[in-house]
């Protein structure tokens, strides 16, 4: 069975998920997590050599379409829903630093 | 007319015996006396429902048919895309966006001539089992609003059970289409994966979210089932030929079927002692109609519930890592620059249950960690799978309870996110396996609340379920307590 979940992983994952946690909530996720995985210590012991796993439950693969040019969504309806657009483009902060 | 079925709702309208508008007008009225107290809807389109009803009014008086669902008032899970309608998902991190494109099954059941009357409440981002993670507020058991309606469609299942809607659409990635129909005394069906487009719907887990109806007799669930069900060029995932027909076969009863009592299902952990009784019942009772039954084990069905809560949450970090603040949604304001501007948005745009979800899920996919909760869950997939073809080469369907128990009380299971998990532990495999399942209402418990029973059937089994669910009703005792009007 795999170690149990610590605080410093949870830390971990959250900076990869891009979530800032509070410390309460890095205590509380850390026990809530630990629970999920310790049920899930029944299949961890499961012996599954040689089983194929499954990504997708039904036989569909290579799905093909004809080239056909059709309509999309519109431009101005979508870009009315972002927080923040200018002259046809999404407008972000800040992504590079200033040049030196 | 709230408490008629849709298929005479419809039929009236064509015939010009009613119209779409008094339909309208009559449900409205009811979701103004009791929606208050339940908290079913996100938002109640009062005036597009007016409009659409008037113009299936107009076409019924120019000899036109709007179709099937001519003038049914239809209530739709608030993660299904509606053009120009806010859709939030229940999330602080869509309010207020309004999607530029219908979901395929709102454009079918806007063609088949329905009147979309709301927006239903519903665990954030469709994670949960009793429809409390919503950002806006719980929705409460329309049978007694002490109780939850369950989740996460439980606005939908509130909505149909409250005579809101005699039809609503739901999505079951886990169960949350038929734990909350048993939960609140419906139909609730979670049809065979790619049976249903998925297009427009906001994405939980993709390879087992499904789109399904929620009606308060099977007949209904079968025609709704039938409207929205075909191939969509749009959603890769949907399966190319006709669909199978839910409506084909209600009438024939179970005479010679082969019904199998899944073992491992009715023995699962935490169920209470009302339950199993009530499926061994129902299981007794179909065999009086003339069906084969057997007790069947599907061994690997007992590692559904930790297989379902590593391979959900890997999909759902994935799928969600598209709210950044950028395209759509809660964007944080004052970041520096743009990786705090992603985390603050994503921190105060989702709730908690979400972000737990995500971490998990985050974990799972994680180096070090993929093969021992991720892969190792994706294998159990492969096992669920396999055990289910066994038991089909000797049963048409499989019987089993939907849920533990009747609906519990608000805040009972909040505190503790396994004890919640365990709401799922019969509907999970179904969702694994690709399979159709579906929720049909059997008695009460001791509490009066409502009991469910569960019929699964194998892949494109439609037909052959709604046959023995129609059945089921046919056969059921009494309900318990009734909403009241």
């Amino acid at each position: 069975m795999a170690t149990p979940i610590s605080t410093a992983d949870v830390a971990h994952v959250a900076r990869l998920a891009r979530l800032a946690l509070s410390d309460e909530e890095l205590d509380q996720f850390t026990g809530q997590l630990a629970a999920v995985l310790a049920h899930a210590a029944d299949i961890e012991a499961l012996d599954t050599a040689g089983v194929p796993p499954t990504a997708h439950a039904l036989p569909i693969h290579n799905v093909l379409r004809d080239d056909v040019v059709v309509a999309g969504v519109d431009r101005e309806e979508v870009l009315a829903q972002a927080p923040a657009a200018e002259s046809g483009r999404f407008r972000v902060p800040r992504i590079l630093g200033e040049a030196p | 007319m709230t408490a008629n079925p849709a298929a005479d709702i419809a039929g009236a309208i064509r015939r010009g015996e009613k119209t779409a508008s008094g339909v309208l007008e009559e449900h409205l009225a009811r979701v103004q006396a009791r929606e208050p107290e339940i908290h079913a809807f996100n938002l109640v389109l009062e005036e597009n429902a007016r409009d659409t009803a008037a113009q299936i009014d107009a076409a019924v008086a120019r000899g036109v048919d709007p179709g099937p669902l001519a003038g049914v008032p239809i209530a739709l899970k608030d993660n299904l895309c509606t053009r120009g309608v806010p859709t939030t998902c229940s999330s602080r991190m869509l309010a207020g966006w309004r999607p530029p494109y219908d979901a395929t099954v709102v454009a079918r059941v806007t063609a088949a001539g329905a009147v979309a009357i709301g927006k239903t409440n519903l665990d954030e981002f469709a994670m949960g089992s009793s429809t409390e993670n919503s950002a806006f507020g719980p929705t409460r058991n329309p049978l007694d609003p002490s109780r939850v309606p369950g989740g996460s469609s439980g606005g939908s299942a509130a909505a149909v059970a409250a005579g809101f809607a005699p039809l609503a659409l739901g999505s079951d990635t886990g169960g949350s289409i038929r734990q909350p129909a048993a939960l609140c005394g419906v139909v609730g069906t979670k049809p065979t994966y790619g049976v249903v487009s998925r297009y427009g719907l906001v994405a939980f887990a993709s390879s087992l979210d499904q789109i399904g109806p929620f009606a308060r007799s099977v007949g209904d669930a079968a025609l709704l089932f039938d409207v929205i069900a075909g191939h969509d060029p749009a959603d890769s995932t949907s399966l190319a030929g006709a669909p199978p027909v839910a409506s084909a076969a209600l009438e024939h009863g179970v005479d010679g079927l082969r019904v199998g009592l899944v073992t491992e299902l009715v023995g699962a952990e935490g169920l209470s002692g009302e339950v199993v009784a009530g499926t061994r019942a129902a299981a007794e009772a179909l065999a009086s109609a003339g069906a084969k039954v057997e007790e069947v084990s599907v061994p690997a069905t007992v590692y559904g519930l930790s297989a379902y809560y590593l391979i959900a949450p890997a999909e759902a970090s994935s799928n969600l890592s598209r709210y950044d603040g950028v395209r759509y949604g809660h964007r944080a304001t004052g970041a520096a620059d743009i990786t705090d501007m992603y985390i603050a948005s994503r921190s105060e745009g989702f709730g908690p249950e979400v972000k737990r979800r995500i971490m998990l899920g985050t974990y799972a996919l994680s180096a070090g960690y993929y093969d021992a909760y991720y892969g190792q869950a994706q294998k159990v997939r492969t096992l669920i799978i396999r055990d289910f073809e066994v038991a089909y080469q000797s049963f048409d369907v499989l019987l089993s309870p939907t849920a533990p128990g009747t609906a519990f009380p608000l805040g009972a299971k909040t505190a503790d996110p396994l004890l919640m998990y365990l709401n799922d532990v019969c509907t999970i495999p179904s969702n694994l396996a690709g399979h159709p399942a579906m929720s049909v209402p059997w008695g009460a418990g001791a509490d009066g609340l409502p009991l469910g029973v569960q019929v699964l059937a194998p892949a494109l089994g439609e037909t052959v379920m709604f046959q023995v669910a129609a059945t089921l009703e046919r056969l059921a005792p009494a309900a318990g307590r009734k909403v009241e009007s």
